[in-house]
């Protein structure tokens, strides 16, 4: 087993290469979770709507995302879906980075679809009756959710909804299979080029890491701040 | 070619792959590499799983620190580090299959640990101090009293956990193992003009496994209503 | 044969139980009570280790039973602990949960243990009901169940955590009858109860707690007509009190 080269990940190209994929890797993270959070939102507010077909809608969205893997999501995006688009418009996409954007668009879906499920429970979580309670307090509806409701459900759906994200972090490797630069992208770029195996999977490794727990500690913090001895 | 055309030619393909010419692939693949996976993974994880529970301070530890640290890393990782670099130990090159099997047993051991020591959480404490004061020890209170209980409130948090397995087969195609989107994959570039109906039929595959299962877990959740707890709520769906 | 020197315990910076030190003989029946909070439940828990003491001794038989070393399974299984919320094990019949300590402790074959525990069951007069599960049981049924499962070890002590708090009223009759039972053949008992009236007709002995101290020890008669600590004779007329009882 050949001796661990720390320098060949302090400078020089691979490096710059692997330093290049976490970059991509945290871009993925942010503009993915920017565009899963509202959707979620969307989804989780059309499964409560009052309009039967907007709820089957829902439903349909968010069991079709989740019984499917992402990696088929992302070959279906990257592969399949510009084939239904004009040849111009095809065209123009080609030309961008068209591996970065079928990334977030499944990333998107697939977390929105899953963060809505989160904030659907969330709602349910919190007993008719505290609504109940508020209205027979004098409350309107709208003043008791923003007062009562909400509140609380925010609460409950926090913690979860930051786990989502460890899980939304972890799985923007998966965007490698479409050639996203991401960071496995690059650490097994820089395993081809070098052979060195150790040093690219280490450099993942720790980055991965580093990542997951800053999202962990966070969830943490979030957790003693709400609910300080307080149970849903 | 049509498109009737490609499904008369590859059908079979798509559902075995090369069998019995060749090694088994395709979606027959897929289902074996995740059974495989999750049954192996079982004892670990109910071992995981208790020691995370464990009155021993030395051995929870550890234990709880190698579950954190696996929770933390995407899958994709564990794959790599097993198939890149585990030969340049061992001096033999991992088998693609070997190597995803070894990836989805660790994987599936550290989510399984959890779901144990959610379900015997879940149940009442004085469960516990029930079996203890009449003398059993720890152990033996687990395997008499509690693990029964729990294994039973677990059950549908195993099916799910079989549906986060078949979907994370699926990683296999990125080390070239011929499951069911690697076969797809292979077919699209044989025929090239049909990707997106290939690629929805893959997703469609995907979906009448999973979701089926699916409904078997909240059938199974409404049927066995708990014999005491609560069905364990579960640390957040694993990825893939 | 249950000896507490000077034993002190605390959550925390709360302190629970604050120098108890009480000497409870064989064949004789004690009853604990005092308000809620007062230390009643972390006292009789102490006595098979289910809570650990801070400083102090607890022997019982002749063991201390806090050293480190000692066999708690084995002294465990020699003493009978009744909850408030009955603890049988769910996945198992009336009988099963008679059978299974017994069996585990090598005590007796699993016929003996069978035969042993359907007399029991007969005993707490529900030998029809051994093939059940709990959840098929009312609350008095099982915590009948749970006694006979205690019984089953052939413990020399008997400890009851509130064994009817947890009971809708028309039930708690039955389990007090299979109670005093016991008590008429001299077992060994420490109850902790807000059952008064029980305690008045079977006590030899009356320990009132609160905050943590054993404030009174007393005979019923004496306990229930002339209570000496004021905290005692605050307790009894609240007890009396129409808005209380």
């Amino acid at each position: 087993m050949p001796a661990f080269e720390l320098s060949l990940l302090l400078s020089g190209p691979y490096h710059a290469l692997l330093l290049a994929g976490l970059q991509v890797s945290l871009a993925l993270l942010a503009v993915s979770f920017a565009v899963a959070l509202p959707l979620a939102l969307l989804v989780a507010l059309a499964g409560q709507a009052p309009l039967a077909p907007l709820r089957g809608l829902a439903v349909v969205f968010v069991e079709s995302q989740r019984s499917v893997p992402l990696l088929a999501h992302l070959l279906f995006w990257y592969f399949g879906a510009p084939e239904l688009l004009p040849p111009d418009a095809r065209q123009w996409l080609y030309e961008g980075d068209v591996e970065f954007l079928a990334a977030v668009i499944a990333l998107s879906l697939y977390y929105g679809a899953y963060m809505a499920e989160d904030i659907r429970s969330g709602l349910r979580a919190v007993p008719v009756e505290q609504l109940q309670a508020a209205r027979s307090l004098g409350l309107g509806f709208l003043p008791a959710m923003r007062h009562v409701v909400l509140p609380q459900a925010v609460r409950i759906t926090v913690p979860p909804l930051l786990s989502q994200t460890l899980n939304l972090w972890k799985d923007t490797s998966i965007a490698t299979v479409i050639g996203t630069a991401e960071l496995m992208h690059q650490a097994a770029k820089v395993e081809t080029e070098s052979f060195r195996s150790l040093e690219a999977f280490a450099f993942a490794t720790v980055c991965y890491l580093a990542v997951s727990l800053a999202i962990a500690a966070a969830a943490a913090g979030c957790q003693r701040r709400l609910a300080p001895g307080w149970r849903p | 070619m049509s498109f009737a055309e490609v499904v008369d030619t590859y059908w079979l393909y798509f559902l075995v792959g090369q069998y019995p010419q060749g090694p088994l692939g395709g979606l027959a693949l897929t289902i074996v590499l995740a059974s495989l996976g999750l049954l192996l993974a079982l004892p670990a994880g109910l071992a995981l799983g208790l020691a995370r529970l464990s009155p021993w301070a030395a051995l929870r530890w550890p234990v709880t620190g190698l579950i954190h640290l696996v929770r933390a890393v995407p899958l994709l990782l564990v794959i790599f580090w097993v198939y890149f670099f585990l030969p340049s130990i061992t001096g033999v090159k991992t088998s693609q299959f070997s190597t995803m099997l070894m990836a989805l047993v660790v994987y599936d051991a550290v989510y399984l640990a959890e779901i144990v020591r959610a379900g015997v959480q879940g149940l009442p404490r004085v469960q516990v101090e029930g079996a203890r004061s009449l003398g059993l020890s720890w152990l033996a209170a687990m395997r008499l009293v509690l693990l029964p209980q729990a294994l039973r409130n677990m059950l549908p948090s195993l099916v799910s956990q079989f549906v986060a397995t078949i979907k994370a087969t699926s990683l296999g195609y990125i080390i070239g193992l011929s499951e069911l989107a690697f076969v797809t994959t292979q077919v699209n570039t044989q025929v090239f003009i049909y990707p997106t109906q290939l690629y929805l039929i893959l997703g469609l595959s995907y979906f009448v496994l999973c979701f089926s299962l699916t409904r078997v877990a909240f059938w199974l959740e409404r049927r066995l209503a708990p014999v005491s707890g609560q069905h364990p709520k579960l640390p957040a769906r694993q990825p893939a | 044969m249950i000896g507490f020197d000077n034993v002190n315990k605390w959550y925390g910076r709360y302190q629970a139980l604050v120098e108890i030190t009480e000497t409870i003989a064989r064949g004789e029946v004690v009853v604990v009570c005092g308000p809620s909070g007062s230390g009643k439940s972390t006292l009789i828990r102490t006595i098979n280790r289910l809570e650990p003491i801070d400083s102090g001794r607890i022997v019982v038989d002749g063991e201390n039973i806090h050293r480190r070393g000692l066999d708690i399974d084995a002294f465990r299984s020699r003493i009978g602990f009744v909850f408030q919320q009955f603890a049988l094990f769910p996945h198992l019949t009336a009988l099963q949960n008679c059978t299974l300590a017994p069996v585990h402790h090598r005590r007796a074959t699993a016929a003996q243990a069978r035969e042993r525990a359907l007399a029991l069951l007969d005993r707490v007069g529900l030998r029809d009901k051994a093939d059940a599960l709990p959840s098929a049981l009312s609350g008095g049924q099982q915590q009948r169940v749970a006694i006979a499962r205690a019984l089953a070890l052939q413990p020399s002590i008997l400890l009851f955590d509130e064994p009817t708090s947890a009971l809708d009223p028309e039930m708690v009759g039955e389990v007090l009858q299979v109670i005093k039972g016991l008590a008429r053949d001299g077992m060994t008992m420490v109850v902790v109860t807000h059952e008064m009236g029980f305690a008045r007709e079977v006590a030899d002995r009356i320990l009132f707690m609160d905050a943590g101290r054993i404030l009174e020890r007393a005979t019923p008669a004496d306990f229930f007509n002339r209570p000496q600590h004021p905290r005692a004779q605050q307790f009894l007329a609240d007890l009396r009190s129409p808005f209380t009882s």
